[in-house]
């Protein structure tokens, strides 16, 4: 890399504010391995990392958001009941007018389902075997610009 | 007595460094999940410093190293056991009828989470859980269908509860009575394991104190009136999914089982009334030998903890009896076929470990709750390993090989360093409240997970060997969204059915004796044969005990 090139690498890294992520298990699952893998993660990533916790509702999940400014949720969700409470999150989030928040997901989610968390507002489904710079990577590119400047 | 006399020691271990001055040098380390270096071979020096009889003895002697009974599997194999269950009452009545007709020996129940949690269907918490990871039970009538025309005094059954362990194992006793089978003729399992909540598997309910306390009221009532229940099942199965290593799951296991095992004895119980119905429950992972080595560990140090420490007498206390299941996390979702390869691995393991019970999962599993056709592959592994390997001619026959001796006491030793540790804090609630064991596996989980990522740890189809084109066939199984709908009308009915002033009398004497701190079995049996509800029972526990809320730490 060149001198300038670097320069301007951290310029761009000062003007940016660091990119904040709300973790949290909805659903009555208390399978938290992944969520606290994923916070490690991010926070090793550089990002801030804010972990709710578990057996979180969506109306819990969306006013932590609003609360700590996150540009991005992470559900993490192992129970089977995703289709009925993903879409509530993302629900809340715009009867909030909130959306410029990412909402990522990670658990066991069979693929039939990814179609339909895609049209209730989930940005991206990370399933078992996902590498976590993947995660990581699809976080920086995805989050909103706006946000983060 | 050593195994070997010391001049012949001497000469191997001249003969090995010569051995090793040929062989290349530039091997890379290779450890296990214990981080326990292992090395390229092992020979007699590795294990010289054993004792035949004091450390290995035969199988059915003290200290079981090599197995609890004098047969093993020649004199019967081990139970195969497939934890399930979905939806409604009926339709699990229906799958274990299944199971039982294509030769399953021992049913095993997999409640919802609303179940596992203490909630009721008709919570509103429990939108979208019902019935989802397993079966709903609300009341008595759940309890009734999900056993009906299966006699209880002919099978046994393993249900995975905790927190409201006492409410559902007043409902099977309940529906045993209808049957006309008394406490004395039912034989199973409740998990009722409390401390691996907090530590892992997180359906914790009440605060640490309260919950140790539920779980000496179970097994106080089965020691008194239960005699063929196992009310424990000491848990490290959980503790290992979650992310620790072997000898983590392998510590933290037995430092759970020392804690219950003092506060029974606190209650007043002699050590060797209720622990021969101790048991405990352990992960078959993918590292072959650690976990062949961690099952004989198990069972030798549990053997000298009872005698040891306990005092236990009756020969019985100081066997480790165990159940297994193949590792859920080690299952990929990518070319799912292969884990019908891992899972016999990891069975086998369990079985050459000396296990009494069985599950092995079906290879679907990283996507979703079985399918009736990976169900029957899963069984049919076993049933494999058992009549036609011919591994189960002869008993523990790893024992003497150089490797596993030597994995078996590193793996003990490397697992009093943990016990040593939560005894110097206390004792496991303590440790808990603490969170050290959360935090070690916790950091355990992310070094494997870093280990993978960066290829240190190859698993098949994940990082290595994969398959970009892969396109899935996996039989799809969901469950019927009519589930829910089903289960919160026939709660309805049963709500507004039932002799309300009756219930209402029964959890007001379950409140009193909560708050005199009684065994509060009877009052729950009392309560569930009035049909009070699961989430009714709970809500009283909670008034009582309060919740536990964990602090959200990740690091």
């Amino acid at each position: 890399m060149e001198f300038g090139e670097r320069n301007a690498c951290l310029h761009e890294e000062l003007i940016m504010k660091r990119i904040k992520v709300l973790v949290a298990k909805p659903g009555l699952d208390g399978h938290d391995r992944g969520a606290k893998v994923i916070c490690r993660a991010l926070r090793d990533a550089g990002m801030e990392v804010v972990y709710s916790g578990l057996e979180q509702t969506p109306e819990q999940i969306v006013n932590a958001a609003i609360q700590e400014d996150a540009d991005v949720i992470g559900l993490s969700i192992l129970s089977g009941a995703h289709r009925v409470i993903l879409p509530t999150v993302t629900k809340l989030l715009s009867e909030k007018g909130i959306t410029d928040v990412l909402v990522v997901v990670g658990g066991i989610i069979p693929t039939d389902d990814h179609l339909f968390l895609k049209q209730h507002g989930i940005s991206a489904i990370f399933g078992p075997g996902t590498p976590l710079k993947n995660a990581v990577e699809y976080i920086r590119e995805n989050v909103s610009k706006e946000r983060i400047h | 007595m050593k195994m070997f006399d010391s001049s012949f020691i001497e000469r191997i271990k001249k003969e090995k460094k010569e051995w090793q001055e040929d062989s290349p040098r530039n091997l890379f380390e290779q450890t296990n999940s214990s981080s326990i270096p292992i090395k390229l071979i092992y020979t007699p020096a590795d294990i010289n410093h054993l004792d035949y009889e004091q450390d290995l003895g035969f199988p059915g002697n003290y200290p079981f190293t090599r197995g609890i009974h004098k047969t093993m599997y020649r004199g019967r194999p081990w139970t195969m056991r497939q934890f399930s269950g979905f939806g409604t009452a009926e339709q699990t009545n229906q799958r274990y009828k299944y199971l039982l007709s294509e030769g399953e020996t021992g049913l095993s129940v997999a409640f919802d989470f609303p179940t596992l949690k203490g909630y009721d269907s008709d919570d509103p918490i429990s939108l979208g859980e019902v019935g989802v990871c397993g079966v709903a039970i609300d009341t008595l009538k759940d309890m009734e269908l999900l056993f009906e025309d299966i006699p209880l005094d002919k099978v046994t059954t393993s249900m995975t509860i905790n927190a409201p362990t006492p409410i559902l194992f007043s409902m099977y006793l309940a529906v045993a009575e209808g049957q006309g089978i008394s406490c004395d003729q039912v034989g199973g399992t409740v998990q009722n394991d409390a401390l691996k909540e907090f530590i892992a598997q997180k359906s914790f309910i009440f605060p640490p104190e309260p919950s140790v306390k539920l779980v000496i009221d179970v097994i106080e009532f089965c020691t008194k009136n239960v005699p063929r229940w196992n009310p424990v099942s000491i848990s490290g199965y959980h503790i290992r999914e979650a992310g620790a290593t072997a000898a983590q799951e392998l510590a933290f296991t037995i430092s759970d089982g020392l804690m219950y095992v003092s506060k029974t004895i606190e209650r007043g119980l002699d050590v060797d009334a209720f622990a021969p119905r101790l048991s405990l429950f352990f992960c078959a992972h993918n590292d072959f030998f650690e976990e062949i080595a961690k099952f004989r560990a198990a069972r030798r140090m549990w053997a000298r903890f009872m005698k040891e420490r306990f005092g236990a007498k009756n020969e019985r206390s100081l066997w480790m009896r165990f159940h297994t299941q193949t590792s859920g996390v080690a299952l990929t979702a990518q070319q799912p076929e292969n884990n019908i390869v891992r899972v016999t691995l990891q069975a086998l393991s369990a079985v050459l470990g000396g296990t009494q019970s069985l599950h092995t999962n079906s290879f679907d599993e990283a996507w979703q709750l079985p399918s009736e056709k990976a169900v029957t592959i899963a069984l049919r592994t076993q049933q494999i390993i058992a009549n036609e390997s011919s591994v189960t001619a002869t008993i523990d026959p790893l024992a003497g090989s150089y490797y596993i001796e030597w994995l078996t006491d590193k793996i003990e030793e490397e697992a009093m360093k943990y016990i040593d540790r939560i005894d110097t804090m206390g004792g496991m609630i303590e440790a808990i409240k603490k969170g050290y064991p959360q935090r070690e596996i916790a950091n355990s989980a992310y070094e494997f997970q870093k280990q993978v990522d960066n290829k240190k740890q190859i698993i098949v189809g994940i990082n290595q060997f994969k398959d970009e084109h892969e396109e899935l066939e996996i039989p799809r199984f969901r469950v019927d969204p009519e589930v829910e709908k089903t289960q919160l009308k026939r709660l309805k009915r049963i709500k507004e059915n039932r002799n309300h002033e009756k219930v209402l009398r029964h959890l007001n004497e379950l409140r009193k004796a909560t708050e005199r701190d009684e065994n509060i079995i009877p009052y729950v049996v009392n309560s569930v044969k009035a049909y009070a509800t699961l989430g009714e029972i709970i809500s009283i526990l909670k008034e009582v005990y309060g919740v536990w809320r964990e602090e959200c730490v990740f690091a």
